[in-house]
């Protein structure tokens, strides 16, 4: 489609530009004390770019602004997603006392900013468009882990953040370049056909390419090696904002690192065919194998040796990460599907145990272990609540996680013996994982008294949480409403050679 | 309620969990009577199941079907045969009696309540499950109260316990998912247990991974996943420590029941499903409950902690119950005469998953009424109480006896049952376990003496007698264990026509598919 036709189909994004720009300017109206406020106008955008993409033709597959984005249900679907977990962050963000102090203007209007930035992460079809999505969405990540101006650790973050980030956008950059050389063209079907008439002395340059672009990538979902920035900025950055970042951003890095593998590597044809056929000469299966074997086992590992449970929240969020690229490598739309699956119940779960650090913390509490012995006597709710959480990140049923989980290693092991290995490594990494998890258990409940005065959170804080953790609990029971939307949204904008 | 019955036996206890949501929790006396009366009532269901059980009819009765997840092809089935009704009868006894037995915890018993019921829930919904997925759901489900229960009210270990325990267990599970998945694929992508048992022994026939038979594959990953649960040595370290730190009642249900859930495991899915391979894993598997007689015997006679004594007499007599099981191959193509030993064997096997059943619970409790008035477990620290505690020696006597397999208890009908059947088969081993039957005499008597006979130790001297709450749970185990002991006839035809289905499937498939 042309550019003016594209508009059409472009209202969500047009509504959430408006939504920025309105909440900029209205912020500049409000004090100090009431900068907050903004939060409505976000959430008021949120909701209408919802609406505007329910009133979209759900259906539709094209592309858009002379093919640099695509148009599908594909998109629709982590759009969805993004939006879902934006406005779950804002109301999070309602309830830390972190912000106090600060005017919160900016810091809604930076999550809108991203948000749009993660909606072109999930669409671009082009190699600039993607390059161009992942920076908008890495600098305001970037300033937003910042945002706690006085706070060294959040300064850190942010130092950190900005150095991995411009490094590995600039690997990323250089490996897109390579492509574009051997390519001639910055649109990934172009790129894919190019691919197939290539001279075989060109695969070596293609491997060091996909390596390069793998890295960016890699930085996004925070997969092993490209993670060193994850603890730190996880640790420093307002809690309300490691949560947004260990879930969105890391769904817009899984969209579009499938939809790339899938149109430039795969045969590109639509998921209609059971699996794959692969680009032969680039072992890219394997090479995602490995990387989601060291992802999850590292995350584990040192999961295992924190005494801070944001801390080991991040690292958990490396693993969750490495669980879900054990699914890339089968080559199939199963595969694809289970990572969706999993998206979905990692939002609940992960955003829910970041939100009950946040509260305890605003509740006088601290971070470590040591913070949250005998939680469960004080505050009962909060601790079912978050073995909840905890249950569920380690895949125990009745719970979302296991479900998610469920998916992953079906979609490994439908793949055929050669990969039994890789869910074996997973299982035994789930394993590992209790350890760490029933830990946060093991200090709230099987430690300290039982306490005469009882905390019972407020209402507006006793919503989130069962926002959180009825959904936690009831796709681990009855999963067919995500399935059935899963398994529609399977549908990528593809031009089959 | 015909036709939903096994339905109502599954969820009656998560009825009684909501409920004790929401009564306050000082109101503790409602709290126990709302569990006693939902075990109570899950008990007599269970009652009336084997009532109306139609015992010449081998397969699964009372099946229930329901749609849950289509799009995976996962359907919530249940059904009982004669290999899981006996144990659904015995986890509603026990869970009825572990009730009484519970009655004494001091502290936060809403929460301790709550996780019983859904504890028994758990490990109903396992029995009684035809489809893997809800199987497996179930099957987890149970491994979390049990975390809590062991890790919340026990004893000073216990937090390390608990974690071993979860830990142990969960490792299986995985091992499990990714046997249950493979299934799953290969076989016609169905988790109906029923169409597995069909399908599954024939699908596999020549597959090959890695260079290994599919068949074994998958059978070792579900024996490994079932064998840390029976627990089979190696994998049974975490279980003295768990049976140990675990409270009364928990040390009860673990040995009562949680144990024959990974025999269940192996009877249901390994041997029914794969029952190929079983004629390639017999003999490790009688090499194995071997190992278990001995060492388990070993182990407890070095003990001088009482409950850890009884502990280690689980992994004894789990060794008795494999040699059993090990000789359903007996019953194969290569000697048709041999069927009867293959009865005998299975049937002993199953009839020893009961026995054990009721005697370790039997044994658990009686420590539990010691250490609540003595404080302490250690065998040397008593001495001379059969003059103090008559009656209470006299009921710990026959719970050792029974424990030691003397002819007229139950225990020694199945122990018998499940040598006659190995020894056409495995001689050598049987004979050699014999040192283990010995060893199982000498550590029980050897503890009997010292902690009844002789000097009564003077600090002791106010100790009061067994009390009749005490009586009231204890005395239908040993009434159970006696009746069986001398007329076991009513069990064994319970069991007995779907004993004779298992074997007809593994010899029929015996050797067939090239294992051999």
């Amino acid at each position: 489609m042309n550019n003016l036709q594209s508009l059409s189909l472009y209202w969500p994004e047009l509504i959430l530009t408006a939504t920025v720009i309105v909440t900029i300017i209205a912020d500049l109206f409000y004090s100090d004390k009431k900068s907050g406020r903004t939060a409505l106008w976000v959430l008021g955008g949120l909701v209408l770019t919802y609406a505007a993409i329910r009133l979209q033709d759900s259906t539709l597959v094209t592309t858009l602004f002379m093919d640099n984005l695509a148009f599908d249900p594909f998109a629709t679907f982590f759009k969805t997603l993004i939006i879902l977990s934006t406005i779950l962050v804002i109301f999070i963000s309602k309830r830390t006392s972190e912000l106090d102090g600060h005017r919160t203007g900016e810091y809604y209007s930076l999550i809108a900013i991203m948000v749009f930035g993660m909606f072109l992460m999930a669409s671009a079809i082009d190699l600039i468009m993607v390059y161009l999505a992942i920076e908008i969405v890495s600098i305001t990540s970037f300033i937003l882990a910042g945002y706690l101006r006085g706070d060294l650790r959040s300064n850190e973050a942010s130092l950190k953040y900005v150095i991995y980030g411009a490094f590995s956008s600039g690997i990323m950059l250089f490996g897109l370049s390579i492509v574009f050389g051997l390519a001639g063209s910055t649109k990934f079907f172009a790129i894919q056909e190019a691919m197939w008439n290539l001279e075989g002395s060109a695969n070596f340059a293609f491997t060091l390419a996909a390596i390069f672009i793998l890295a960016g990538f890699g930085y996004k979902i925070s997969a092993v090696p490209f993670h060193f920035w994850t603890p730190d900025v996880y640790e420093g950055s307002p809690t309300s904002i490691t949560a947004y970042l260990s879930v969105a951003p890391k769904a817009a890095g899984f969209a579009v690192t499938i939809r790339f593998f899938n149109q430039v590597f795969g045969d590109g044809g639509s998921f209609l065919d059971p699996s794959l056929t692969t680009f032969t000469e680039l072992p890219w299966p394997q090479l995602l194998a490995v990387l989601a074997v060291v992802t999850m086992t590292l995350g584990n590992l040192v999961a295992i040796q924190q005494n801070n449970i944001k801390r080991m929240l991040a690292y958990s969020s490396i693993a969750h990460a490495g669980y879900m690229l054990m699914a890339l490598p089968t080559l199939s739309s199963q595969g694809v599907y289970a990572v969706m699956i999993y998206l979905v119940m990692y939002l609940f779960m992960n955003l829910g145990a970041f939100f009950v650090v946040i509260y305890v913390k605003s509740q006088g509490g601290g971070e470590s272990f040591e913070d949250y012995s005998g939680l469960g006597w004080k505050m009962p709710i909060v601790g079912i609540v978050m073995t909840i959480f905890m249950l569920s990140l380690t895949g125990i049923p009745p719970t979302a996680g296991f479900i998610g989980k469920f998916y992953l290693f079906a979609a490994v092991i439908k793949a055929g013996p050669q990969l039994y290995w890789l869910a074996i490594v997973g299982g035994i990494n789930s394993v590992i994982s209790l350890y760490y998890y029933m830990r946060v258990v093991k200090v709230m409940f099987l430690e300290g008294e039982t306490s005469e005065t009882v905390l019972v959170p407020p209402i507006a804080v006793m919503l989130i949480f069962m926002a959180l953790a009825i959904p936690s609990v009831v796709f681990g029971v009855y999963w067919t409403p995500i399935a059935n939307w899963v398994s529609q949204s399977l549908v990528l904008y593809t031009q089959v050679i | 309620m015909d036709t939903s019955i096994l339905s109502w036996i599954i969820w009656i206890p998560v009825i009684g969990m909501v409920a004790i949501v929401f009564i306050p929790r000082e109101n503790v006396r409602m709290i126990k009577m709302v569990t006693a009366t939902a075990t109570g009532i899950q008990f007599l269901v269970t009652l009336l199941l084997w009532n109306k059980f139609d015992l010449a009819n081998g397969g699964f009765q009372f099946m229930e079907r329901a749609e849950w997840i289509p799009s995976f092809n996962i359907t919530y089935i249940l059904g009982v045969d004669g290999l899981s009704l006996p144990m659904v009868i015995l986890t509603g006894l026990l869970f009825f009696l572990s009730t009484f037995v519970s009655w004494n915890i001091s502290r936060a018993q809403k929460g301790y309540f709550a996780l019983f019921l859904l504890l028994d829930t758990g490990i109903m919904g396992v029995f009684l499950s035809l489809d893997f997925f809800l199987f497996y759901v179930f099957w987890e489900v149970m491994l979390l109260p049990m975390y809590f229960l062991i890790g919340m009210w026990g004893g000073p270990q216990r937090e390390y316990a608990a974690i071993k325990f979860f830990l142990y267990t969960l490792f299986g599970s995985v091992l499990i998912l990714v046997a249950i998945l493979a299934l799953y694929f290969t076989c016609g992508r169905t988790f109906d247990m029923l169409l597995l048992m069909q399908t599954a022994p024939t699908a596999l026939n020549g597959v090959m991974w890695w260079g290994m038979s599919a068949i074994k594959v998958i059978w070792v990953m579900l024996f490994i996943g079932f064998a840390i649960k029976v627990p089979i040595f190696p994998f049974h370290t975490w279980l003295p420590l768990a049976h140990v730190e675990a409270p009364t009642a928990i040390s009860v249900i673990l040995a009562g029941i949680l144990l024959k859930l990974g025999v269940y495991g192996i009877l249901r899915i390994n041997y029914t499903m794969l029952p190929d391979a079983v004629w390639w894993f017999a003999g490790a598997l009688a090499v194995l409950g071997l190992i278990n007689v001995i060492w388990g015997a070993m182990c407890a006679l070095a003990q001088k902690d009482l409950k850890k004594l009884v502990a280690y007499s689980s992994v004894n007599h789990m060794g008795y119950l494999l040699i059993g099981m090990a000789a359903v191959i007996a019953g194969g193509a290569v000697n048709d005469n041999n069927i009867l030993a293959a009865q005998a064997g299975l049937g002993g096997a199953v009839f020893q998953m009961f026995n054990h059943g009721t005697i370790s619970a039997m044994l658990f409790i009686l420590v539990g009424v010691i250490y609540d008035r003595a404080h302490h477990r250690d065998i040397e620290g008593f001495g001379g109480l059969a003059a103090q505690m008559p009656i209470y020696s006299g009921i710990v006597a026959v719970a050792f006896f029974a424990g030691l397999g003397l002819p007229g208890l139950s225990g020694f009908v199945s122990e018998a049952m499940c040598f006659i059947g190995a020894f056409p088969v495995f001689k050598a081993i049987v004979i050699a376990s014999t040192l283990g039957i010995l060893l199982n005499a000498a550590y029980f008597l050897w503890a009997f003496q010292r902690i009844f006979m002789g000097e009564l130790n003077e600090k002791y001297k106010d100790l009061p007698e067994i009390n009749r709450m005490e009586l009231f749970t204890v005395v239908p185990l040993a009434a159970i264990t006696l009746f069986f002991g001398i007329y076991p006839r009513p069990f064994l035809d319970l069991i007995s026509s779907t004993m004779n289905v298992i074997i007809n499937t593994v010899a029929s498939f015996g050797g067939i598919a090239g294992v051999f």
